[in-house]
């Protein structure tokens, strides 16, 4: 199991958004999670990058457990992931962005740049070079040098996706991806993350839009409430008595 | 040849404080490009000045021996007390940095080797115009080389968004306890060599108008370049030359002025002044990765 949660609690004052929380992630698939607002997806993802800490239970990624790490210790481990509410550096431009997130793989050190050694520049123009490939992936390579902050709203939701590929994840996490992305994009959304896994990333993802993650998605677990409803299939979610009830509504 | 010589003889001490003032304010840079709002630049200047001035009258140690022991004293202290003082932030960080700065102050009052009230007198003058700017260039250019590495990034992506800087792998505390410890170290080269340059240091010269003084200079000249601090620093030590050469001399229309650039610069030039210069350096993303526009 890649990425495996067992019994994972966590309550704000009294609130439990998530209440003994199992389920496992395959390596090198899709995982959807679904379920209502307010369920404990978010807090979910947050566990896993390390914002939120569980009150109980364990979280093993790739075998290691990580659920007392801080979160850098588990970005160093092959974790990245994109915010719901996006946080990008607005100030900076895109292409800066993504050289931001090259922060674990490129040394960038100080004394060959003092020095003004050839390594150092050669180093330089790969790690631009790397992050100009880390836009055009999402397609927005032409907006390199623009600020992150002039940028469209599906096009932040993209450079953000970009920046955690400088990270070279191996676990990718995505906090609605698609949302207030038009249909096109979406569709190139779609055939980015099914390339991303035929290269061996594994992506845990929040979605609403139900279409999209049925498409994509291999497994799904639905959160109610905090605890984990059903894990399974798109087909099994879809036709699970509980999920129709509690989160597709009758008519499905 | 000679017009230059006696331009110095009238203006050699207000050359020498805008260097020193511009170092000063590069220090405050270096905290300030990790999103941290230091008040306590001054007081570890004045660190370095107190330890830096007492190894040599005291204890003979050589110019450049003292000098850095003084910025080294100045950077252990600010390591000291950085660890619990940069778990907070905001205005939060500015109060805990402006106490440390009155503690500062007060201590150099009342023990008995800083001279107390009266100040460290009898230092004898070393530091030359030379060694000023020396320290200044190289400072300016370690900064603009650090702005491109690892560090100056993760400085970047700290106070651009401490969260995601977070899941991108970087460790905020260390980097923000390295940007503060850097800055108290080039703070207190900056207050040893005013040091050797003064034959006296009080302890008010770094209290909490010296404090603030530094984050004008960085609001003026702009946070964007390294070289905006150093032009706020020229500017604000210029200026009351300037005035006195134009006519006006009142000590307190001096601070009005200031107020009223800092004013000006804040509604119209938000970026600060080397913006004027900076517009197109600021508009790609260049070798350095200068970042464009203002964090504020």
């Amino acid at each position: 199991m890649f990425l495996e949660f067992e019994k994972i609690c966590r309550s704000f004052g009294g609130v439990n958004a998530l209440l003994r929380v199992s389920f496992y992630v395959e390596a090198g698939t899709i995982h959807g999670l679904i379920g209502p607002n307010g369920s404990g997806k978010t807090t979910l993802i947050n566990v896993v990058s390390g914002l939120t800490e569980s009150d109980s239970g364990r979280l093993l990624f790739d075998g290691v457990g990580i659920h007392r790490l801080p979160p850098y210790r588990i970005a160093a481990l092959g974790v990245a992931r994109t915010f719901q509410n996006i946080r990008l550096f607005s100030n900076l431009t895109c292409l800066e962005n993504v050289i931001a997130g090259q922060h674990l793989r490129v040394g960038r050190a100080l004394l060959p740049r003092l020095l003004r050694l050839p390594s150092a520049r050669l180093e330089e123009r790969q790690s631009r070079q790397d992050a100009r490939g880390c836009l055009s992936r999402v397609g927005i390579e032409n907006r390199a040098l623009v600020p992150a902050g002039s940028l469209s709203y599906g096009e932040r939701r993209r450079l953000e996706i970009a920046r955690a590929l400088a990270l070279r994840p191996r676990l990718l996490l995505l906090d609605e991806p698609i949302a207030g992305m038009r249909q096109r994009e979406i569709e190139e959304m779609e055939s980015l993350f099914r390339s991303l896994v035929q290269a061996g990333v594994t992506i845990l993802l929040i979605e609403h839009n139900m279409p999209f993650i049925m498409r994509l998605c291999s497994r799904i677990t639905v959160l109610h409430f905090g605890q984990t409803l059903t894990t399974g299939t798109p087909e099994e979610v879809a036709g699970h008595p509980e999920v129709i009830e509690a989160y597709l509504g009758v008519e499905g | 040849m000679e017009s230059l010589s006696q331009f110095y003889a009238v203006y050699g001490s207000l050359i020498n404080f805008i260097g020193i003032n511009a170092i000063l304010a590069l220090s405050l840079y270096v905290t300030l490009s990790a999103g941290q709002l230091s008040l306590g630049n001054a007081a570890f200047a004045g660190i370095g000045a107190y330890a830096s001035g007492i190894l040599t009258m005291r204890f003979n140690m050589p110019y450049p021996v003292s000098i850095a022991a003084g910025a080294g004293l100045s950077a252990i202290t600010a390591l000291v007390i950085g660890m619990p003082v940069l778990r907070m932030r905001g205005i939060f960080l500015a109060m805990a940095t402006l106490a440390f700065g009155e503690v500062v102050r007060i201590a150099a009052v009342n023990m008995d080797i800083t001279g107390g009230a009266q100040g460290l007198v009898g230092i004898p003058n070393k530091t030359t115009t030379y060694i000023i700017y020396g320290v200044l260039a190289a400072t300016t250019y370690f900064l603009s080389i650090l702005r491109g590495s690892k560090i100056g990034w993760s400085l970047a992506s700290i106070r651009e968004d401490e969260t995601a800087a977070m899941v991108m792998g970087i460790n905020t505390s260390y980097y923000k306890t390295l940007a503060f410890v850097l800055g108290a170290f080039i703070a207190g080269i900056a207050g040893a060599i005013y040091a050797h340059l003064n034959f006296i240091v009080t302890p008010g010269e770094f209290g909490f108008y010296a404090a603030v003084q530094l984050l004008i200079y960085n609001i003026v000249g702009g946070r964007q370049s390294v070289y905006g601090p150093i032009l706020g620093a020229f500017i604000l030590t210029a200026l009351p030359e300037v005035l006195r050469g134009a006519g006006v001399t009142a000590g307190s229309l001096r601070l009005g002025v200031n107020g009223l650039i800092l004013l000006l610069v804040i509604l119209y030039l938000p970026n600060g002044l080397i913006f004027i210069f900076n517009r197109k350096v600021g508009g790609n993303a260049g070798r350095s990765g200068g970042e464009v526009q203002s964090e504020v």
